[in-house]
């Protein structure tokens, strides 16, 4: 993918290019070496409340970029906004370059930054691969002159199938393809919607909770899937709440509070944030509840803390004593 | 009671040119609804449309026929342009409510006195079909079915109009035009997000059925050779909606068969009730009360349907498992 704007990037691996994102500090609002998406003052207020107030945001090219926060924050609105979903109060974007406030969504997505949305979004009355061959881009036969014949844009059509099934295969959703999408469960349909997205071929893939509702084995999959985006040279933004997932694949997170950009900068440097733990994360959110040792670890924790219960008389079932059992008889199993 | 009589009388509805044309129209709701979501409870204006548009040309304006036969369709494109315009943009109940409103304006404005020498009023308009008569190709005399020419051209004609309009809309659908159709049907936004100009192919879907809607009213009007504001009611669009859902929605055949369904059922009901009482059978009912029961079973009819098999006589029952 050719970048206009930073001569001689083609050469790089974006899996294993290490240059600094951002130019200079990693502040809210910080200039990036080479930003896609570049907002200012973007704001959307619902009656009293502002949801969205980014004073400036850019999103680096070729890299995962994940937009965290508490809910409420303002996230999936300024989704909506950067793509033309909802009309901001005020404010500018440019993507690439060109400035696209004010542009309608579907020309939005015609540039190349498609998106996929939280709540999925799959025609449950079309099958799996009419899915997917919706999505694709260029099609002469979608225009009402050339419809009617099937000799003008039967080409594309083959085209296209060929795209949709390499995609359906790499996402494990081949064997549905003659299955309504309705019928997918809940991960497949997220899995689809994503598989579908790329048949835009976009430049810049923004994806809100990409995991929710994705059970864990498929969490695997799908992370790896996210990462190939890059290398295939695409830029990633998305929405997600699984902390653990955003420390595997980001390489740049943005934290948002009540509309506004509260941290940004890499995964591990913004976890490490006080603000950012105690606007959202927690605590103790470095520690992984899903395995035994993750629960000790926890436990040790809350023992050496001398706000929480644990520890004292008070702590009934949660006592480590009680949990510790409880454990032991987990992994006897 | 002559059962034979009442179940040629039956069959011989298949073939009517007014089954064509709720065919016809049908075929249209089936383009709005059936294929892209869009609620047009106006049929009957889009009918009107079509009826009138073609008889005031003719009778006013006295163009030829097919000059007539294109104010008319352009008439059509009008009106669906006026009605999208300002409800596309907006959730698919608007352009229910503005349909319905605006079918009812049609009607109304037609069967206003104050233009009477345009549209006739109330007593709406007649002897504009002498063109249209002129091309048939059939010399006088009885044909097959006791048929007389002028029965077996309207019939060949309407049928002909069905068959290529049925085959339009069929290539259409099956082609990506239809499928981006199909998929804002099921969620415009995800469309939207794919990169399709989604107001722009609601629009054309609303201007394709609506043209149909024209079409089946010049097959309902021009063998009658009269137009009267009382047949395009709201009624008619709700025997439209009860044909489309007789047949199936999402289908190109289930508009023809239901229509034929439709009537058929509507002439056995008649007249099997109509033997009953004049034999005697059924004495708590007069032949005038029996012509509104028949509507009464036909929504009895159509409620069984729904229950057992909602999905239309031809529909999917897949389509419809999630829904």
């Amino acid at each position: 993918m050719s970048t206009p704007n930073n001569v001689g990037n083609d050469n790089i691996d974006h899996m294993t290019d290490t240059r600094a994102i951002a130019v200079g500090e990693n502040l809210p609002g910080c200039k990036k070496r080479d930003p896609i998406v570049v907002a200012d003052n973007v704001t959307r207020s619902f009656g009293g409340i502002t949801a969205v107030d980014v004073e400036h945001l850019e999103i680096p090219r070729h890299k995962i970029t994940a937009l965290i926060g508490p809910n409420g924050a303002g996230k999936t609105t300024l989704f909506n906004l950067l793509t033309g979903f909802d009309t901001p109060n005020s404010g500018a974007w440019t993507f690439e370059g060109n400035n696209i406030a004010g542009v309608s969504s579907y020309k939005v997505a015609r540039m190349g930054m498609v998106r996929t949305f939280q709540l999925t979004k799959v025609m449950g009355k079309l099958t799996v691969m009419e899915n997917m061959r919706l999505g694709a881009s260029k099609q002469p036969g979608e225009r009402l002159s050339k419809a009617l014949f099937k000799n003008i844009w039967g080409a594309r059509e083959r085209e296209i199938t060929q795209q949709a099934e390499v995609l359906l295969k790499k996402f494990k959703l081949d064997a549905k393809k003659d299955d309504y999408a309705a019928s997918l469960s809940g991960g497949q349909r997220k899995l689809l919607e994503m598989a579908r997205s790329l048949m835009v071929q976009p430049k810049l893939v923004m994806l809100d909770e990409p995991m929710a509702g994705v059970n864990p084995a498929l969490t695997q999959s799908l992370l790896d899937h996210i990462k190939n985006l890059k290398a295939e040279g695409m830029t990633v933004l998305f929405v997600e709440h699984d902390m653990n997932m955003v420390r595997h694949i980001a390489d740049w997170v943005v934290v948002m509070a009540e509309g506004r950009i509260v941290a940004e900068g890499p995964p591990g440097e913004v976890m490490k944030d006080p603000a950012v733990i105690d606007a959202y994360l927690g605590a103790h959110h470095d520690v992984d509840l899903g395995d035994a040792e993750g629960i000790r670890e926890l436990e040790a924790e809350l023992e050496a803390d001398e706000e929480s219960i644990v520890g004292t008389d008070a702590a009934g079932m949660i006592a480590p004593e009680a949990v510790e059992a409880h454990l032991e008889e987990e992994e006897g199993k | 009671m002559d059962f034979g009589n009442i179940l040629s009388l039956a069959l011989g509805e298949i073939a009517t040119p007014t089954t064509a044309a709720y065919a016809l129209a049908a075929l249209g709701l089936a383009v709005h609804f059936g294929y892209s979501g869009l609620l047009n409870f106006g049929q009957a204006g889009f009918m009107a449309v079509g009826a009138y548009g073609f008889a005031i040309s003719t009778l006013t304006f006295k163009v030829p026929f097919v000059v007539g036969l294109l104010i008319s369709l352009l008439c059509a494109v009008i009106f669906a342009l006026l009605l999208g315009v300002p409800t596309l943009r907006l959730r698919a109940d608007y352009l229910a409510i503005v349909t319905i409103a605006a079918a009812e304006i049609i009607r109304y404005i037609v069967t206003t006195n104050t233009l009477f020498r345009i549209t006739g009023s109330a007593d709406g308009l007649s002897s504009f079909q002498r063109e249209f008569d002129s091309f048939n190709p059939f010399p006088a005399g009885t044909y097959i079915f006791g048929w007389s020419n002028r029965d077996l051209y309207v019939r060949v004609v309407s049928w002909i109009v069905v068959i290529l309009c049925v085959v339009i809309v069929w290539l259409l659908m099956r082609s990506p035009w239809g499928r981006v159709l199909k998929g804002i049907r099921e969620d415009e936004n995800a469309v939207r997000s794919l990169g399709k100009n989604v107001y722009a192919y609601k629009m054309q879907a609303l201007v394709i059925g609506g043209i149909l809607g024209a079409l089946a009213g010049l097959l309902f009007t021009l063998p009658r050779g009269s137009v009267q504001p009382a047949n395009y009611a709201t009624e008619l669009t709700f025997f439209l909606w009860t044909v489309l859902l007789l047949g199936g929605m999402s289908t190109v055949l289930g508009p023809v068969v239901g229509a034929m369904i439709f009537w058929v059922v509507l002439s056995l009901t008649q007249n099997l009730l109509a033997g009953l009482i004049e034999s005697g059978a059924v004495t708590f009912i007069s032949i005038v009360q029996a012509g509104q029961l028949r509507f009464i079973l036909v929504g009895i009819a159509l409620m069984l349907l729904m229950v057992f098999r909602p999905q239309g006589v031809f529909g999917n029952k897949k389509e419809l498992a999630f829904a």
